[in-house]
């Protein structure tokens, strides 16, 4: 005979009102993208009805030289962003961890900032910023994109600091007298048993990093010039004259890479989750 | 180097260290000899831990210095100490695997391969962990990852392994067993072994020579035998082993070294000894024998009392007597057959007897 399982305490999936809300809830959130990424194989110029399955407008966009442009200048500001970003991070997280002086934590709240700070007024502020010191415009390729790539850096940074700083919370201080009891001197204590510790939270902020550099567009549209547009900004300058599939084929490359990303990173630190002792 | 023998291997020289206006180790001066196995017990906060890292290097006392094998430590840095530590956590890393672990100071001090691999090898030999070079952390159990971090600390052949709480983590059984194993290994590599522990009978059953600490200062220090039976204070006493105490005052009486003490509610005991004034005689309780008829021998002390308690530990028992004092008395009986101690329950009045010179007064 069929018997339900009695409910747990924490079985609240199972509960009928708050089942409900997490249909819905779940609907909400990826009805939209599903849909996107399901009219990017419409063969028809309209979003609006469904006329059979194609590859055209993938075909299209990749074809789309102005748009696989600013899709090359995204990735390498996110790439070049993560790089330093990461290693800014992970140096503020170790000197907040490692050392206590003044102004400590006056310190680590001014480095959250441009977390809290609303975006828009990153945005200006940027923008102000790089008009004031008079940051050349025409500039070759990649050389363009530097007032990008400082403004994504300033945002991303802060990020990776914080996962990294988080990660070190964890850290067993007896490991590095260990190490140093062993004659290991700052440096090697640093090398050998402190930066194997960070590894997932810097393979985490750099991956963090990396996506909010390139999905960025507020920001990115007030530090942006006519010849540096970034693929957020190709979007939504696409958008505003037509939304063809090819936008929706452009959108679900993005929404597909920044997946994979994230699976990445939440897998690595699984993994080191998991060799914790 | 008849000099070089006699000179201790640590000499600690009126240290002191301050946490804000608290001194956390109070002027201690304490000298442990070539070979020991040296124990610093005391209470959580009695500046042990303390004592034990301005040693390794991890904190510098505010005041005095500390001499390591006739060398001045002050400001050298813990990597450049000929002493090698064995943490509480056991702080074996954890992205290397057992070989790794403890070959990772000679790599540091960039010994050649082949004497890296030979002494690792030995190294893991001396603790019983051959055959687990490869095994990662996560794969040993809490006693074989402590036994990783005695192996990466030996096999620095260090002047002075210190030993931070290493037992306090493993089982009642396992404890016991690494206790003799500890005392063993120390025998056969002959490093002189600074262990600090709050378990006190941990210190008596493991160190050659014990130093009490309390408050920051150094109450006592004497070989284990000597601190169990003779305590130098009310404290010590109190902190090795159990004792009962009962307050009393000091007479002189016609003989020499001889005085009459009045100890509250049991009345006068002539004992040897020459304190005046408020003392506390003090008597462990397996000196106490309880018996149903008092023994009036010369140099026997009886206390006549109503047992209130009785608690059962399987090999001995605590008999607790109400005999008039602020505490019961507390006696020791073993139960050496089957059937225990007969006739002995709770309501029974009973005599306590011991021997005057088992006894002792403390006056601090």
């Amino acid at each position: 005979m069929f018997r339900r399982k009695p409910l747990g305490p924490l079985d609240y999936h199972r509960r009928f009102p708050l089942q409900f809300i997490l249909i819905f809830t779940l609907i909400f959130i990826y009805l939209p993208i599903i849909t996107l990424v399901a009219f990017s194989f419409n063969d028809s110029k309209r979003n609006i009805v469904w006329h059979g399955f194609t590859l055209k407008y993938y075909k299209k966009a990749f074809a789309n030289a102005e748009l696989m442009l600013a899709f090359g200048n995204s990735l390498s500001i996110a790439l070049v962003s993560a790089l330093v970003s990461v290693i800014l991070g992970a140096m503020t997280a170790y000197l907040l961890w490692r050392f206590k002086f003044r102004g400590h934590s006056a310190f680590e709240g001014a480095m959250a900032m441009p977390i809290v700070i609303p975006e828009i007024c990153m945005g200006v502020a940027m923008m102000a910023f790089i008009a004031r010191v008079g940051w050349p415009q025409d500039l070759p390729w990649p050389l363009n994109l530097g007032a990008i790539t400082i403004a994504h850096i300033a945002f991303c940074f802060p990020f990776a600091a914080i996962v990294i700083r988080a990660r070190l919370e964890s850290f067993n201080r007896q490991l590095a007298e260990a190490a140093s009891d062993l004659g290991a001197n700052e440096f090697q204590m640093f090398r050998d048993i402190v930066v194997p510790h960070m590894k997932p939270g810097i393979v985490a902020g750099a991956l963090l990093a990396f996506t909010l550099s390139l999905d960025d567009f507020v920001i990115t549209f007030f530090t942006s010039g006519p010849n540096s547009i970034t693929f957020p900004v190709k979007i939504y300058s696409m958008v505003r004259f037509s939304v063809t599939p090819e936008v929706n084929a452009a959108s679900t490359i993005l929404i597909f890479l920044t997946v994979v990303l994230t699976a990445i990173a939440l897998r690595i630190q699984n993994r080191h989750q998991m060799l914790e002792v | 180097m008849p000099e070089k023998t006699i000179e201790p291997i640590i000499r600690i020289e009126g240290v002191s260290k301050f946490f804000g206006k608290k001194p956390a180790v109070d002027n201690v001066s304490l000298d442990i000899g070539r070979g020991e196995f040296f124990a610093l017990v005391g209470p959580s906060g009695c500046g042990k831990t303390t004592l034990l890292r301005m040693l390794a290097g991890f904190a510098t006392p505010d005041e005095g210095r500390i001499l390591i094998d006739g060398r001045d430590m002050t400001g050298v840095g813990a990597n450049d100490r000929s002493v090698n530590m064995l943490f509480q956590s056991y702080a074996v890393f954890p992205h290397m695997n057992v070989e790794e672990n403890v070959a990772y100071g000679l790599k540091i001090a960039r010994k050649s391969r082949d004497e890296i691999i030979s002494r690792t090898e030995e190294a893991l030999k001396l603790v019983k962990l051959a055959g687990y070079e490869k095994k990662n952390p996560d794969e040993l159990s809490g006693g074989q990852r402590q036994r990783v971090a005695l192996a990466r600390a030996l096999v620095m052949r260090p002047a002075v392994l210190l030993l931070d709480e290493p037992l306090s983590a493993l089982d009642a059984k396992l404890r016991e067993a690494m206790q003799l194993e500890m005392v063993h290994l120390q025998k056969t590599v002959g490093i002189t072994f600074l262990i600090v522990t709050h378990d006190q009978s941990e210190a008596l059953s493991m160190a050659n020579r014990i130093a009490v600490m309390h408050e920051g200062t150094v109450r006592q220090v004497a070989k284990p035998g000597e601190l169990y039976e003779f305590p130098n204070s009310r404290f010590v006493a109190n902190f090795i082993g159990k004792i009962n105490m009962f307050e009393g005052m000091a007479f002189s009486t016609p003989h020499q070294n001889r005085i009459r003490v009045n100890v509250e509610n049991i009345g006068d005991i002539e004992l040897d000894g020459t304190a005046q004034g408020a003392v506390t005689l003090a008597v462990r309780p397996e000196k106490i024998q309880i018996s149903h008829t008092p023994m009036d021998q010369d140099g026997l002390i009886n206390v006549r009392g109503k047992i209130i308690d009785i608690a059962y530990y399987g090999g001995y028992s605590n008999v607790f007597i109400d005999v008039g004092a602020a505490q019961p008395l507390m006696a020791d009986i073993t139960n050496a057959d089957h059937n225990g101690m007969p006739g002995v329950a709770p309501g029974d009045m009973v005599c306590c007897t011991w021997r005057s010179v088992d006894s002792l007064l403390l006056t601090s």
